[in-house]
């Protein structure tokens, strides 16, 4: 066996955590902390970085596969990665850096706790993005809870008491059900191995129920219209660092967990269930967009818009199309880059300013030029322009949904300009407008740290925008195989009576 | 002549009580000495059960006293409670002056009591360990004399167990009346057919015990008890007597009432999914720590019960996979509520806790991990807990029960992440002390480091609870 990567993976934020936790801390240490978990989440960046070129691009099967018997006789734990779940890892292990970085700015105390909270959050994070057990998946998958409960409830703004609890109480409902699911299908089948289950199947007359159950808990993680209530509070009072993460990795657990578990396992029932999906993607898509243009406060507008967009993201994994699946890998990876970005572009001026009401600003283009800059490309990027990665995104999940149903694919293309209406619309009424408050005008520009994060961002949106096809060569094969394997393409053709 | 060295570990336990009877009568203010001697005793009693052949399966006493791998796990369980209670609690007993000969002798006493209830095969052997434990138990509980509430308490306990115990015997007769015989054994092989009087027994006995484990809706006592007994003995009640009526629980169902399961089936469900959920709800008000432990572990023993609801010996390990973290969890609990003191006053309110964080981390982390484990969140112990009683349960497809037990869990998550909260988020106050004794350092260490660790093996627990043999 060789070098154990994806363990090194999950464990190393966790040792990093365990070691700042037991290095005694006084106040002129902190720094020393906060370069131990920018050392870690580095290290883990570029370990994923080796994981991504190693890893082979054409072979179907899960690769770097541990298996280790954990309870015996029962389940086992056995991570692996496929050419989807790489990319959210990746995604993963580049986003949590950029967090630390931010946190000089956004933590004013107990900062030791903060970076141990993020660094045990990203140990869950991966683990949820490469276990191949659906006990192991849900252990990872429910246990990050605890740090974002923390991380929302004691560095969050003022409802933060609030927001935290509806976070946990929401995800922890949605997810008793998935648990009930799993322990049942250990009785059906006799093993809650994703491998070995993609290989027995899962008999039809069980899989509505249990498509149902995991959507319970993947519906409220995603969010979907109309149980997302509660990722506008999370994102509204959670700090920075905590929105970020939340937005660019924690919502892509769903539609990970749509595309591994509810496509993988149940394909029959995906298929029963692509109209309520629909549905619910395009009220997503419709109703959240519209709510977005009317909010006031900058994160809330944000959240609002991740629900639209991930709205996209549930429509294209349920067109079961090619393009459509590869579309919404495409648009998670992209809306995490552009997410993580403009919720670091709102605490850059929230950190100068203290208020995140949309009209206390304007007129920011001449204080502040460098940010209005990276400002630009996030808000095109976040309206999906050409150019963009979330263009390449946007644009496959549409082509999908054509193919499958034109009403559908034209509902979702107004969002497309809703979705350019309200980013506009807060990009002109921040940067652009009249300077007329008097702190505004003190507001100084971008800090170098913060210049460095904002580019580090910028870069891959639009590389991905112009060259999308390392990302596309990775999903691929792993992509092509589900719908093979599962015969979706039979199961769809069956369902329109070709 | 009967093997007398397989219950050595009683006898010895016996002789120590009256020899600490004299020798803390005669010697003056020897509280202090008799209360380390009762530890080391424990410690003592420990090892003779674990040098006990393991592979004797044996019964004395003309098959009314069982030595079997049930009763050995469960004794170690009970021992090893009461060592770490008897450490966790020694400085409390000294600064709430109740640091009498007779405390440590009694809390000897009802610990005999509870071996040989999970020793008994036999209604008579049964009721007398019964009685042995409860006799103790409501002495302990109004131990604080001139504490208003700890009296209260204790009478309050003495008259509704003396009203379950008598709702118990007369249960056993009825069954010994349908049965003709008081042997668990005889009366499963004399009870093929169902009649009307052992019905009533059966539910007489079962109510009994559920008395005895606090479960909905015999569980009044509960709350009140738990509030108002010192809470030395607070944490005393919360852990061992749940062992010992587990084990008789898992007794009477598995081996006299085994062939009767649709006749207890139901009562035990509706006792589960009852304890389960008013747990749940009644804790959400509670102001005061004991009172809010209180409701939880009602709450707790509902899962306990849902694993022996399914009838199956899978169902019964996973009872007791869940009652030996649920022991782990409430003593790094109660180790936490005895650090909470200030100026030779311990504090058990909510409110109190307010801000801890900020002056005593580690103790906040301790707090934090022992609450997400309760509530049942991965990858802590507690979790781990209720996953084993849910797999039992869902292979007997009782998914009705399965799934309000899960809401539960959410609706119960609610009033941990408020303490939590409180801990976590609120502003600080004033500091605790510090300084705590080895023993109780040792104990909340140990109980949390097992709660966070739990996951890395959890094969062990599992693999020495799947060798005993239920039935």
């Amino acid at each position: 066996m060789n070098f154990p990567i994806l363990s090194s993976l999950i464990l190393l934020p966790t040792i990093g955590a365990l070691f700042i936790f037991f290095v005694r801390s006084s106040n002129s240490q902190y720094q020393s902390s906060k370069y131990v978990a920018l050392f870690i989440t580095l290290a883990n960046f570029f370990l994923s970085l080796y994981l991504w070129i190693v890893f082979d691009k054409s072979i179907v099967d899960f690769q770097f596969v541990e298996e280790r018997e954990w309870i015996s006789g029962f389940v086992n734990y056995k991570v692996g990665v496929d050419g989807i779940s790489i990319l959210f890892i990746l995604l993963t292990t580049f986003i949590t850096p950029i967090c630390v970085i931010t946190v000089n700015a956004t933590i004013k105390n107990r900062l030791k706790d903060f970076l141990i909270a993020i660094l045990i959050l990203e140990t869950f994070m991966i683990g949820v993005f490469c276990s191949l057990d659906l006990v192991v998946f849900y252990l990872f998958f429910e246990a990050g809870l605890i740090p974002m409960f923390l991380i929302i409830g004691i560095w969050g703004g003022e409802r933060r008491v609030y927001s935290a609890f509806k976070f946990f109480l929401y995800t922890l409902l949605g997810s008793v059900l998935m648990l009930v699911a799993i322990i049942s299908i250990y009785w059906i089948t006799g093993t809650t191995d994703v491998i070995k289950l993609y290989e027995l199947g899962i008999d039809v007359k069980y899989q509505n129920l249990l498509w149902l159950a995991f959507f319970s808990s993947f519906a409220v993680k995603t969010p979907m219209w109309p149980v997302h209530t509660w990722l506008p509070d999370a994102h509204v009072e959670a700090p920075t660092a905590g929105s970020v993460l939340l937005a660019a990795i924690l919502l892509k657990m769903a539609g990970y967990g749509f595309i591994r578990f509810s496509l993988g396992l149940f394909p029959d029932a995906s298929l029963y269930f692509v109209p309520l999906v629909y549905t619910l993607s395009l009220i997503a898509i419709i109703y959240t967009s519209l709510v977005a243009l009317m909010q006031e406060d900058m994160k809330k507008l944000i959240a609002y818009s991740s629900v639209a967009h991930m709205g996209f993201v549930t429509l294209g994994i349920f067109t079961m199309t090619q393009q459509g699946i590869e579309g919404s890998i495409f648009q998670m990876i992209s809306h995490g880059l552009v997410s993580a970005a403009l919720f670091l572009c709102v605490g850059v001026v929230y950190d100068r300013l203290h208020t995140r009401l949309i009209n206390r600003y304007g007129g920011l283009v001449s204080i502040m030029p460098k940010y209005a800059i990276v400002f630009m490309v996030f808000t095109l990027g976040a309206l999906g322009l050409p150019g963009t990665s979330g263009f390449i995104g946007e644009f496959l999940v549409l082509m999908g949904a054509f193919k499958k149903n034109i009403l559908v694919a034209t509902i979702a293309s107004l969002g497309v300009i809703l979705g350019a209406a309200y980013m506009l619309w807060l990009y002109k009424r921040i940067i652009f407008g009249k300077l007329i408050n008097e702190d505004v005008k003190k507001m100084f520009d971008l800090k170098r740290f913060e210049i460095v994060t904002l580019w580090l961002l910028v870069l891959p949106i639009i590389f991905f925008g112009f060259y999308p096809e390392p990302l596309i060569n990775s999903i691929e094969v792993s992509v092509a195989n589900m719908i093979d394997m599962n015969d979706l393409d039979k199961i769809n053709k069956l369902a329109l009576g070709e | 002549m009967e093997n007398l060295q397989l219950i050595i570990p009683e006898l010895f336990i016996s002789i120590m009580i009256m020899f600490l009877l004299i020798f803390g009568v005669f010697k003056r203010n020897s509280s202090q000495l008799v209360y380390n001697l009762t530890t080391v005793i424990l410690v003592a009693a420990l090892v003779l059960i674990i040098n006990l052949d393991t592979q004797i399966q044996s019964s004395l006493f003309n098959n009314s006293y069982n030595i079997d791998s049930l009763a050995r796990f469960m004794k170690i369980l009970l021992i090893l409670s009461g060592i770490f209670v008897m450490l966790s609690s020694s400085k409390y007993v000294q600064i709430s002056k109740i640091n009498k000969i007779e405390y440590p002798i009694l809390i000897l006493c009802s610990i005999l009591g509870m071996m040989v209830m999970i020793s008994s095969n036999d209604l008579i052997v049964f009721y007398m360990g019964l009685e042995l434990q409860s006799l103790a138990l409501y002495v302990l509980a109004s131990f604080n004399r001139d504490n208003l509430l700890s009296t209260e308490s204790g009478l309050k306990y003495f008259v509704l167990s003396a009203l379950s115990s008598g709702l118990l015997l007369y249960g056993c007769s009825l069954i010994y009346g349908f049965s003709e015989t008081t042997n668990f054994n005889q009366i499963m092989i004399n009870t093929k057919e169902i009649e009307y009087g052992l019905t009533f027994g059966i539910v007489f006995i079962l109510v009994g015990l559920a008395f005895k484990i606090s479960a909905v809706p015999f569980h009044m006592w509960a709350p009140d008890v738990y509030q108002g007994s010192p809470t030395s003995v607070t944490v005393f009640f919360a852990l061992l007597p749940k062992i010992a009526a587990l084990t008789v629980f898992i007794r009477f169902l598995y081996i006299p009432f085994y062939e009767l399961g649709d006749q207890w089936q139901m009562i035990i469900i509706f006792l589960s999914i009852a304890s389960m959920v008013f747990g749940a709800v009644a804790a959400i008000g509670q102001k005061n720590l004991k009172r809010l432990i209180a409701y939880s572990s009602i709450s707790h023993m509902g899962y306990a019960l849902a694993g022996l609801s399914t009838g199956t010996t899978q169902g019964a390990q996973s009872s007791i996979t869940y009652i030996t973290i649920y022991l782990v969890m409430n003593l790094a609990f109660f180790s936490c509520l005895f650090m909470l003191k200030r100026n030779d006053e311990y504090y058990e309110n909510i409110d109190d806790l307010s801000g801890l964080s900020k002056n005593h981390p580690l103790l906040s982390l301790s707090l934090l991990v022992v609450l997400f484990s309760l509530a049942g969140i991965p990858p802590l112990a507690g979790f781990f807990a209720k996953f084993y009683i849910f797999v039992a349960v869902i292979n007997e497809k009782m998914y009705f029960l399965a799934i309000v037990g899960l809401l539960a869990t959410v609706i119960a998550a609610f009033y941990y992440l408020r303490i939590i909260k409180i801990i976590y988020f609120d502003p600080e106050k004033e500091k605790f002390e510090p300084k705590h004794n080895l023993g109780l350092k040792f104990t909340l260490v140990a109980s949390t480091f097992f709660i966070l660790a739990y996951f890395i093996y959890p094969s062990g627990i599992v693999d020495i609870i799947s060798q005993i043999n239920i039935n």
